[in-house]
């Protein structure tokens, strides 16, 4: 009788939503049920379409951050990873401007990630630099080349059709944007499930010493993860620029740190090893629409900036009392 | 023999020193004024709030934390001080403990949420550093404010005409660390740093180590938003963020360790001095302006992959994961 009580939360709570992720949504529903009841346009439907466009960039740049994060590892170049990627595919298509040659913008963006993700990798797995540090570095010499460049040749900033189809597009009243988050959603679920690349992920996250010792090539695994998330950053850099019509400097600013608490909300320790996608779907939800009904109520920059931070003490700090508790 | 043990412990720290002479050297020969104090009272006044910094971020560091909020709490020390740092000699001297007792208590709210709250260093700080901007967006919607110019003159000037104040500022600062880390407190910060569960076998106090790491910390941060308000005679809330990623820089430069319990306030003093010479530098070169970032990018880079050079002497394949 008891065993049975006992078993029974244990089975409705083994849905692919673990506690985190169900704290998550608990939020997201309350603040939209709250922020509905003041604000009748959080209901309608063009809004919450709005409101996923805007997550949509956020939520491919946090699949690549959620990858880098289960190793163990963090990705500070992001906000310099996008704008190069943006910055020099458009530079490609305003130099190629018909309309099928143009595409190889797209390509040049989506090689420049996977480069800077390559020479991320590189420095983590090989030579054995805390990623914090390298990551950092690398991203000052993006912003030291972007500039230096920049500022001597005026480039030609244009987005290419496919970039501006996706950027600005609907596809059945869908943003086009959106359904690329699906995309890369699905793709990095299977990543992670189904592919021994991700199994061996959660290996190296947990102890790259253990990993090692079991034949998992563990600097391969390293530098995979890093060009995966280069190129999520460049992929988001360049929808970006498809969206606001040209790429500009400090457009990835805004997506480092919220990048990072969207994964880390989403239940994802930082230590590595532990994490599902789900929740940084959720977490990007809940940073997306926290962000969006604060300014419907026009509350000051000041009042943003203080609410996400008491909200990811309070919602990270819940999570690491709970797994105290459980250990 | 001597000599052979200070450059076995100290390597990285003599290290940046000699990069940063080398700079040196070459600021002042290609500086049309060349070794003069005037030149060097401007050149210390640039350095010293990253100098403050980069000794908060080491401090912080030793623990094996690391502290993302250190550029909003000078941002908010610094608009704080450009309410209450003017007036009266009193009420001067009122606005200046106000200002160093706000870097202690978000450096203490860090500390707290790290320890009790038990979140990663990361995510804790960062959050603390939005909600630390936030308050500096309240206490100072924009840049502004008054700071008292006769205190200003003379903590950006020279000292008995002499020898710059922002020089003495950065020696105060290794003065004030230096008495600390002989403390039992200091000592336990580094033990907790280099080994937690050595240093709580030892019956070692580490959750109030830590604290203390970060509430020094944030001293350190507040002393440097007070400079920076010097400078500038108001405050900023927009400070922040360049400050907190040229700390970290700083330390690394220093010879550091990211990993806790080993390096020195002495060598991140130097990694600070070393990334604002570099700026002076290029100015006075004739590079252009826009290559500095690219510049200052390539020498953090440089003494990053410095790290590396570990590899070199590893015997054991396992070594490698440390």
């Amino acid at each position: 009788m008891s065993s049975a009580v006992k078993s029974k939360p244990s089975v409705s709570w083994s849905l692919p939503f673990d506690g985190p992720t169900r704290s998550v949504f608990v939020a997201i529903v309350v603040l939209i049920v709250v922020g509905g009841s003041f604000f009748p346009q959080f209901f309608s439907p063009y809004y919450l379409a709005q409101q996923m466009q805007n997550g949509a960039f956020l939520g491919i740049v946090s699949a690549g951050a959620m990858v880098v994060i289960l190793l163990g590892q963090i990705d500070l170049s992001v906000p310099w990873t996008m704008t190069a990627a943006a910055t020099i595919s458009t530079a490609v298509v305003g130099a190629n401007p018909q309309a099928g040659i143009s595409e190889l913008g797209l390509l040049a963006g989506l090689g420049v990630g996977a480069l800077v993700g390559f020479v991320n990798g590189f420095g983590v797995a090989v030579m054995r630099i805390p990623s914090m540090i390298w990551t950092l570095a690398t991203n000052n010499i993006l912003l030291g080349l972007l500039v230096y460049f920049s500022g001597f040749y005026a480039l030609a900033s244009q987005p290419s059709l496919v970039m501006r189809a996706i950027g600005q597009g609907k596809v059945m009243g869908l943003p086009a944007v959106v359904l690329v988050w699906i995309a890369v959603s699905v793709l990095t679920i299977f990543m992670l499930k189904r592919t021994v690349f991700g199994r061996n992920i959660y290996l190296v996250g947990t102890s790259e010493p253990a990993a090692y010792l079991s034949a998992i090539n563990t600097r391969r695994v390293t530098i995979l993860a890093f060009v995966f998330a280069g190129v999520m950053s460049a992929l988001a850099g360049m929808m970006l620029a498809g969206y606001a019509g040209q790429s500009y400097q400090r457009m990835g600013d805004p997506y480092l740190l919220p990048g990072i608490a969207a994964v880390v909300l989403g239940g994802t320790s930082l230590f590595g090893g532990a994490g599902r996608y789900a929740g940084t779907v959720a977490g990007v939800l809940l940073i997306t629409l926290m962000s969006s009904m604060l300014s419907i109520m026009q509350a000051p920059e000041a009042a943003k900036q203080i609410a996400y931070g008491l909200v990811i003490i309070v919602m990270v700090g819940l999570y690491s009392r709970r797994a105290a508790k459980t250990e | 023999m001597r000599s052979s043990g200070i450059f076995k412990t100290q390597g990285r720290t003599l290290f940046a020193w000699g990069v940063f002479a080398i700079l040196m050297g070459v600021f002042l020969s290609v500086h049309p004024r060349g070794a003069s104090l005037g030149v060097f009272t401007t050149w210390s006044n640039q350095c010293a709030a990253l100098a403050l910094l980069a000794v908060g971020q080491t401090i912080v560091v030793l623990s094996k934390g690391i502290d993302l909020s250190i550029g909003p709490i000078m941002a908010l020390a610094n608009c704080i001080a450009s309410h209450l740092v003017n007036g009266s000699p009193s009420e001067i001297a009122f606005g200046v403990v106000i200002v160093i007792a706000t870097g202690a208590i978000c450096g203490l709210i860090n500390g707290l949420v790290v320890v009790v709250g038990k979140l990663q260093a990361i995510i804790a700080t960062l959050a603390a550093g939005a909600i630390f901007t936030g308050l500096a967006l309240l206490v100072r919607p924009i840049p502004g404010g008054d700071i008292s110019v006769g205190l200003s003159d003379a903590m950006t000037m020279e000292a008995f005409g002499v020898v710059p104040s922002a020089v003495l500022v950065m020696l105060g600062a290794v003065a004030l660390w230096y008495p600390i880390r002989r403390h039992p407190i200091g000592r336990s910060i580094i033990a907790v740093g280099s080994s937690e569960a050595a240093a709580e076998a030892s019956g070692l106090n580490v959750a109030r180590a830590k604290i203390a790491a970060y509430a020094l910390g944030g001293v350190f941060a507040a002393l440097g938003g007070l400079f920076i308000g010097f400078q500038t005679l108001s405050g900023d809330p927009s400070i922040g963020l360049t400050y907190t990623l040229n700390s970290i820089a700083a330390v690394v430069i220093g010879g550091t360790m990211l990993t806790g319990g080993a390096g020195s306030v002495v060598g991140s003093i130097a990694g600070a001095l070393v990334l604002r010479t570099i700026g002076s530098l290029i100015f006075f070169i004739g590079l252009q302006p826009l290559a500095q970032p690219l510049f200052e990018g390539t020498v953090l880079l440089i003494a990053v992959s410095f790290g590396a050079t570990r590899l070199l002497k590893i015997k054991n394949r396992m070594e490698v994961f440390q």
